[in-house]
């Protein structure tokens, strides 16, 4: 069987993707999916605040995915749901299982790869201590709790403040539970500012910036006390500043990482920074053809962007399939100082209709500032902000018109305190 | 009445059964935790030592060769993965050469088949991210990696199949002697027996002590490890040895049979085998010794630490032998113990023999253990087996590729798990880098299901060790 598009995934990514593909003209469409049903990590936050920017109302993850399933009822998008993805090759194979029809190999004229991203563990971040059980990544904890019904613990204490965490502080405190710190490793939170407000000031739940957790114990093979140090600017503990905690229950909130393995296996060239593919400004990998979008590119704070990033890989997905083009010359994007990192990385300036869309993400905490862009030494174009941090995801327009007057092989954007 | 009872279901102790299984004997096994293989079994350096460190003379240095030499087959018998991927002890000045070529002499001596001398260029060629400090090496090719809980785990499933009882949760707290068998007292009463082998791992001093008097004095001895994601095992090709020196045995880093890079372990004494808790400081310790033979290895990509406790001794030998009349202690068993193994179960046997165990061949005993591994199969076996059994066409853990089919095997397996670990050690689910972030609560509902039982009943690992605490507010 040849499909016109393959979509690997059927999260928020995969769904905008394969709705805005089909509204381009491509018919022959597949999303693979291997939980039982689409939607991915929205059907287990079941919190509101989705939806603010795509559709200018506050949602709960469900209700997010829900409007997108919805409008690819109205299309002839096809959709395998547990069905796992073993492998994609570099020519465009999905090597696919599934209960139903066992081993199968599919092929596509183009693929978008939406598998999403997973949690950093306990392992990856080398905690100290007993291993018992009650340590949970967040998402795991969440899970639990809002699919399955259950309580993971009573006393609760949370390492990092990724918005899954801070989204986790505030359910289990709402179920009952005691949610006795939220800690932070570096000197500023990692989640979203509402997140703080809303889970953690709202319920009085202190957040201890530079600080980690450094040792844990167990009673019976259940975690019993957490004992939590503050950090230098290095962020190694220092000695006699210790407070213990009794709790029963660690949540884990310390970073996602795009989930690529079928990336890396199809050969795809990788950015060390976001682990995640490096794309064209349409959201093409390195393989002509096989497209990328939402978390599995970079993690993104919000699925609104998720939305809009993956419906431009749709479009540019179905356009591959329609009106094949001829490759030009890409413009290399550079992180200038205080820039972590960009997506797009590279770009095609003669395939830019009106506005190239540039995410990316800063260093450290700015306040009043500005984010320059430029053309060798030439600056393009400057934007002010008054506030940004590492934690909220930044991102600029920039018109076709400038780019034209790009002569250099590499656009530079960086950042600096006004 | 047991002919035999062994105490402690470790590898030696499961080794010791699967061979016993064989014969036409009453076995049991008492092993006082929920699972096999919960000691220093399942957290060690998964290495199959060729056998050039013991000192020459030893029965250490006999059954560490023989040991290693039978792993291969009996791997490929009962579907245990093993990778014979050979060994390097790195020498990085010229007192480490001298080192070196007294290994080398050591196991020639031990037998040990096939060594080479290598010069600085052939190990950089070898191990093109060995530091190039390296000035040369030993080659082993007869070393392995090989997985050790599934080994611990097969050697004791065949053994139960042969008609050994596995008790588990079974303590023991006491032990007399009653004019021609022993009575040991457990926590779920007592079991008689006729002979008895001690392999209680750090507990095996404790357990001599019940019927002889003291003669050895197992010090526990901590190691902590990290493994590190799939993307950091082209660190190194085989596993890489530091030479011993006057601070230990030096850290080891190697592929995993999994396909991962494990880096570890320091050594420190420690109070017991609860006392396995990870430090800062060991960890960093480890990553500090392991740049001396790898320099580059990535910690970002670390996907999990451990540690383990060994039965060290108070000397550089296992406690093999009689303790008392019908009582074997095969106690003290550190490292290569796991490479030892079946050759120490033979040996059990040869002085069971001398204790006066009659032993007669089963006809047909089995020998051989059959699993499905999915991910290694080819895509028509794929194929052929989601047609058997289409519960092999749905992935659980996502990062290892282990199938549902896989994870209701080892739930009704002859040493059926109750937690999750103990689906990890026998499927593979959860070992891979999200830990079991996804695939844990999947894991869980399967097993709630599997076994009848409420999720709130399922265990982590060992007793105690309870993951759900009550079910969510319902509607009022």
């Amino acid at each position: 069987m040849l499909y016109d598009l393959i979509v690997v995934g059927g999260g928020p990514a995969g769904l905008a993707a394969a709705n805005s593909a089909w509204e381009k003209g491509l018919r022959n469409i597949l999303i693979v999916e291997r939980d039982k049903e689409l939607g991915g990590i929205l059907n287990q936050c079941i919190h509101n605040g989705f939806g603010l920017h795509r559709f200018k109302e506050e949602l709960t993850g469900p209700e997010y995915a829900h409007r997108f399933i919805e409008m690819l009822k109205d299309t002839s998008v096809q959709v395998m749901t547990d069905t796992m993805v073993l492998t994609v090759t570099e020519n465009k194979e999905v090597h696919v299982i599934n209960t139903e029809k066992g081993y199968q190999v599919l092929k596509a004229k183009a693929v978008i790869l939406s598998m999403g991203c997973r949690e950093r563990t306990r392992g990856a971040i080398a905690i100290p201590g007993a291993r018992p059980a009650g340590v949970f990544t967040a998402g795991s904890a969440q899970r639990y709790l809002n699919m399955e019904g259950y309580m993971v613990g009573k006393r609760v204490v949370i390492l990092g403040s990724g918005d899954i965490g801070l989204i986790m502080a505030r359910r289990m405190t709402l179920e009952g539970a005691r949610v006795l710190a939220c800690v932070e490793v570096m000197p500023y939170s990692g989640g979203l500012m509402r997140n703080i407000v809303q889970c953690l000031q709202d319920y009085d739940i202190p957040l201890y910036l530079s600080h980690t957790v450094t040792d844990m114990q167990a009673e019976n093979g259940r975690l019993s006390h957490v004992t939590v140090s503050k950090v230098d600017e290095k962020r190694n503990p220092i000695p006699g500043t210790e407070m213990e905690f009794d709790c029963d229950t660690l949540l884990l909130s310390v970073g996602l990482i795009p989930e690529n393995e079928l990336t890396r296996g199809a050969g795809i060239q990788m950015d060390m920074r976001t682990n995640g593919a490096i794309v064209y400004e349409n959201m093409e990998t390195s393989i002509p053809g096989v497209f990328a979008c939402g978390n599995v590119v970079h993690v993104h704070d919000l699925v609104d962007y998720v939305s809009q990033e993956s419906e431009k890989a749709g479009a540019a997905a179905a356009d591959f399939v329609l009106n094949p083009k001829e490759n030009e010359q890409a413009v290399q994007l550079k992180n200038g100082s205080g820039v972590s990192y960009t997506v797009p990385q590279q770009v095609r300036i003669p395939r830019i209709e009106k506005n190239l869309e540039v995410f990316f993400r800063v260093r450290q905490v700015y306040g009043n500032s500005v984010i320059e862009v430029k053309d060798g030494e030439n600056t393009l174009c400057s934007f002010k902000r008054e506030y940004m941090t590492p934690g909220e995801m930044q991102q600029i327009k920039l018109p076709r018109v400038l780019l034209d007057k790009v002569t250099a092989d590499t656009i530079e954007i960086s950042v600096r305190e006004a | 009445m047991y002919d035999v009872a062994i105490i402690g279901c470790g590898v030696v102790g499961a080794a010791a059964a699967f061979e016993l299984s064989k014969y036409k004997l009453n076995i049991a096994v008492l092993e006082k935790e929920n699972d096999v293989a919960l000691g220093a079994s399942r957290a060690n350096s998964a290495i199959v030592h060729a056998g050039y460190d013991p000192e020459p003379g030893t029965l250490m240095a006999r059954l560490n060769v023989q040991g290693c030499a039978m792993a291969e087959q009996l791997c490929k018998d009962l579907s245990v993965p093993y990778e014979k991927i050979g060994s390097l002890v790195l020498a990085f000045s010229e007192s480490e050469r001298k080192t070196v070529n007294k290994l080398y002499d050591r196991g020639v001596k031990n037998g040990v088949p096939d060594m080479q001398i290598l010069s600085r260029e052939e190990v950089l060629q070898m191990e093109p991210e060995v530091s190039p400090e390296v000035m040369g090496a030993l080659y082993a090719p007869s070393a392995g990696i090989i997985g050790p809980w599934e080994y611990t785990v097969a050697l004791a499933e065949v053994a139960v199949q042969n008609g050994a009882e596995m008790k588990l949760r079974t303590k023991v707290e006491g032990i007399d002697w009653t004019e021609e068998h022993y009575v040991i007292h457990t926590n779920k009463g007592n079991v008689e027996a006729k002979y008895i082998v001690n392999a209680a791992g750090v507990h095996s001093g404790e357990i001599h002590e019940m019927v002889a008097e003291k003669s050895f004095e197992i010090r526990p001895n901590r190691g902590e490890y990290y493994v590190l994601d799939k993307c950091e095992v082209t660190k190194a090709r085989h596993t890489l040895f530091q030479c011993p020196n006057e601070n230990g045995k030096g850290v080891l880093v190697s592929p995993t049979v999994g396909g991962n890079l494990i880096v570890g372990p320091n050594a420190e004494g420690v109070s017991g085998e609860e006392d396995n808790h990870n430090t800062a400081a060991g960890m960093a310790f480890v990553q500090r010794m392991a740049a001396k033979s790898v320099p580059n290895i990535n910690y970002r990509h670390s996907i999990r630490n451990f540690a383990g406790v060994r039965a060290n001794l108070n000397k550089d030998e296992f406690q093999i032998g009689v303790a008392a009349k019908q009582f074997i202690d095969l106690a003290g068993i550190k490292s290569p113990g796991l490479t030892s193994a079946p050759a120490i179960a033979l040996e059990c046997i040869h002085l069971l023999q001398g204790e006066g165990l009659s032993m007669e061949q089963k006809e047909n005993p089995i020998t051989t253990r059959k699993k499905i591994h999915f991910r290694s199969l080819s895509a028509e076996d794929k194929q052929q087996v989601i047609k058997e059994n289409p519960l092999y066409g749905r992935v659980i853990c996502r990062c290892e590729t282990i199938t549902e089919g896989e994870i209701v095997d080892a739930i009704h397996s002859p040493i059926p798990p109750c937690s999750i670990d103990g689906i990890k050690r026998r499927a593979g689910s959860g070992l891979g880098r999200c830990q079991g972030g996804f695939c844990g609560p999947r894991v869980l509902d399967i097993l709630a299901r599997e076994l009848k039982v409420s999720p709130l009943d399922i265990l982590q690992d060992k007793d105690g060790s309870f993951i759900l605490m009550n079910e969510t507010k319902k509607e009022v």
